[in-house]
């Protein structure tokens, strides 16, 4: 039995890039291709743009035409996963800009370590507390790299 | 005599108290991130590049450099013990290691990885010492149309090297040109894909790319679940780490296949260490008495592939060093982290800038003396890092890349970017699309689009000015390989090689 198209990945980031191609193309046609002294800021964009478009397109295709068999599709398991810790990274960076980098970073180490590992609070606090600490003190006070200090402490 | 007078030069600079420690600093990490599977040279040097920016740029080049060939020793040891590589180019290591290990024979393993590593890593530098002044006199005569011949080859090969699937490469390609592109246009000024913000008037950083997609996407790829690892112990004792003189009798022709095949392998863009240590690696058996021995155990299958892997740095630092032209995603990061220092790699780096040239070079052979010292009495201590779990690991591997970034230009909207690049490294791992060729559209879209402007501004938009006779053949060439997949028979030998890769 073939993949279904639905759940080919091919398909789905060949239209992606498709688009994106479509968008360079369009951005590039309103910049100009050509001024008196050579190309412009349009000519570069426009050729990979317009390369971009039919490369998509092609894969598309490919993925239309050469269908594999159907091997179950990704496992859904393992991308939530990696889709969870993404999630909590994002969301560690939006509380990096109010509470700065050291709470937010022990609560995405907590996160990583409780939630995604399942190991206890007797792993999972002091590594949260030591690693965030540890990074203030090599990083901001013996190396003087700045850190995000969060608007409610700034 | 130039060659003499600048090596005595580098060692003046490579023999200062900071050199020797940043090299140490820098070949003690790379053994260690070598030693750990999943954190590659390229997410390491992209995490530790904005902190080397208070640093003296020829400590932080001699530290970087460190990095990127420290872990292609370290790869070894997870090879033989583990039967699982650290780095791709110690994969073939695991035929032969493995197998020595598994009868008992782990510590001559490790011990040959060490000193053919040695051997084919400092003939490399030596090589590089040679080849690189006369290629970058001879590169003197290049001009805008040349360079942009030559930077279409360059990415053409890792393209074409870069995945099974070729129209993918082009297109990750393609993308690393359109992030390059972001930005003010240097010619007129004009704002190109900016959506508005005023933070993408500078264009993105290229640090912010490269930490994304390589480490953040690297740890958000490794969130499985951790399998229990069964290694094979490290023989204690110095002695049992060294191999027999029946070894090194059987290793004679492994060291100088590994150390030329390495370094040639190396000059050309996109093949990288890899490719290298299988090549090496099928010549040693194709030449053997014993062909049968290999994947057996032979002592010849570790010293061929792992002094090649070694040899292939130096030949990899030709032409990102003379010609400013990266063959690999490690090498566009340190291309880029030059040129963020303010050098210029090029014709006239070594000349410009004799320090930095020469100190690197001195600092690699000290390099390869201190990492063979440190592997040998020290292996058991760095495979004892194995032991480390990921949960531990992953927080720290975030936690650099986002001080990295904010190191950088204290922006919160360039973490948000870094989020953004973390989760399109996952998506191009999970969907096939190589991240090499990205990273060097990314590192040579902005040059390349200035060269083909240029070029065409000198012949007043006469495309004619591209078929001068060195840009002709270069980009013939190009266009020769692209069309290597439209033959089956040719196809078939890359997609080999792209599986070997892989």
């Amino acid at each position: 039995m073939k993949q279904p198209l639905a759940r080919s990945g091919d398909f789905w980031s060949g239209l992606a890039l498709a688009a994106l191609g479509t968008y360079i193309v369009l951005q590039a046609r309103a910049w100009d291709y050509k001024t008196e002294e050579g190309p412009g800021p349009g000519f570069f964009p426009l050729w990979y743009g317009s390369f971009m478009v039919v490369l998509s397109l092609l894969l598309v295709a490919g993925a239309v035409l050469k269908r594999p068999a159907d091997d179950g599709g990704p496992a859904w398991p393992d991308v939530r996963r990696a889709m969870v810790c993404w999630v909590a990274f994002v969301v560690s960076i939006v509380l990096m800009d109010f509470v700065g980098f050291i709470p937010a970073f022990a609560a995405l180490t907590w996160f990583m370590v409780t939630v995604m590992a399942r190991q206890p609070q007797r792993v999972a606090l002091p590594l949260a507390i030591g690693g965030a600490v540890g990074f203030w003190v090599l990083f901001s006070w013996a190396l003087d790299v700045g850190l995000p200090a969060g608007r409610f402490f700034s | 005599m130039d060659v003499l007078h600048g090596l005595l030069q580098g060692f003046e600079v490579a023999l200062t108290p900071m050199s020797l420690l940043m090299c140490t600093v820098g070949v003690v990490l790379g053994t260690i991130i070598g030693v750990l599977p999943g954190l590659g040279p390229p997410a390491t040097i992209a995490m530790l590049l904005p902190l080397t920016f208070k640093l003296d740029p020829t400590g932080a080049m001699i530290m970087l450099a460190g990095i990127y060939y420290g872990a292609k020793y370290g790869g070894s040891t997870t090879s033989i013990l583990l039967n699982v590589p650290g780095e791709s180019a110690s994969v073939i290591t695991c035929l032969d290691g493995y197998a020595m290990a598994r009868k008992g024979r782990a510590g001559p393993a490790l011990g040959m990885a060490a000193i053919a590593s040695f051997i084919a890593g400092t003939f490399g530098v030596l090589a590089l010492m040679l080849v690189a002044p006369p290629l970058a006199k001879l590169s003197l005569a290049f001009s805008a149309p040349e360079y942009f011949a030559l930077m279409v080859l360059g990415l053409t090969m890792v393209v074409l090297l870069a995945g099974e699937s070729l129209t993918k490469a082009l297109l990750a390609m393609i993308v690393g040109l359109w992030i390059a592109g972001m930005g003010t246009d240097l010619f007129t000024a004009t704002s190109r894909f900016t959506f508005g913000q005023v933070e993408l008037l500078g264009g993105i950083d290229f640090i912010i790319v490269a930490i994304g997609v390589f480490a953040v996407g690297e740890v958000i790829g490794n969130m499985e679940p951790e399998k229990p690892i069964e290694m094979v112990p490290v023989p204690k004792g110095f002695r049992n780490l060294l191999p027999t003189r029946e070894d090194f009798r059987r290793c004679r022709f492994a060291f100088v296949n590994g150390s030329v095949v390495g370094f040639l392998i190396g000059i050309l863009p996109g093949a990288g260490s890899t490719i290298a240590s299988f090549m090496s690696y099928g010549i040693e058996k194709g030449f053997s008495k014993h062909p049968e021995e290999f994947g057996k155990g032979a002592i010849e299958g570790v010293a061929a592939p792992e002094g090649a892997n070694n040899a292939e740095t130096g030949g990899a630092l030709v032409p990102l060093l003379t010609l400013g032209i990266p063959g690999s995603g490690t090498t566009a990061i340190l291309l880029a982290a030059l040129v963020l220092w303010g050098f210029k790699p090029g014709p006239l780096f070594i000349q410009e800038s004799p320090q930095l040239f020469w100190g690197l070079v001195a600092s690699m052979y000290i390099g390869n003396v201190l990492l063979l010292v440190l592997n040998l009495p020290l292996v058991a201590v760095f495979a004892q890092l194995l032991k480390v779990p990921g949960y531990a690991m992953f927080p720290l591997i975030l936690g650099v890349s986002i001080i990295g970034v904010y190191s950088v230009s204290s922006s919160m909207f360039h973490l948000g970017l870094l989020c953004a690049f973390g989760l399109l490294g996952y998506l191009m791992r999970k969907l096939d699309y190589p991240s090499g060729p990205l990273v060097l559209g990314l590192v040579l879209g902005d040059p390349m689009e200035k060269a083909l402007r240029q070029s065409l501004m000198m012949s007043g938009g006469e495309v004619s000015i591209l078929f001068r006779p060195i840009p002709s053949v270069l980009l013939a060439i190009a266009v020769l390989l692209l069309l290597i997949p439209a033959f089956k028979k040719f196809n078939a030998v890359r997609v080999q090689v792209v599986d070997k890769e892989a």
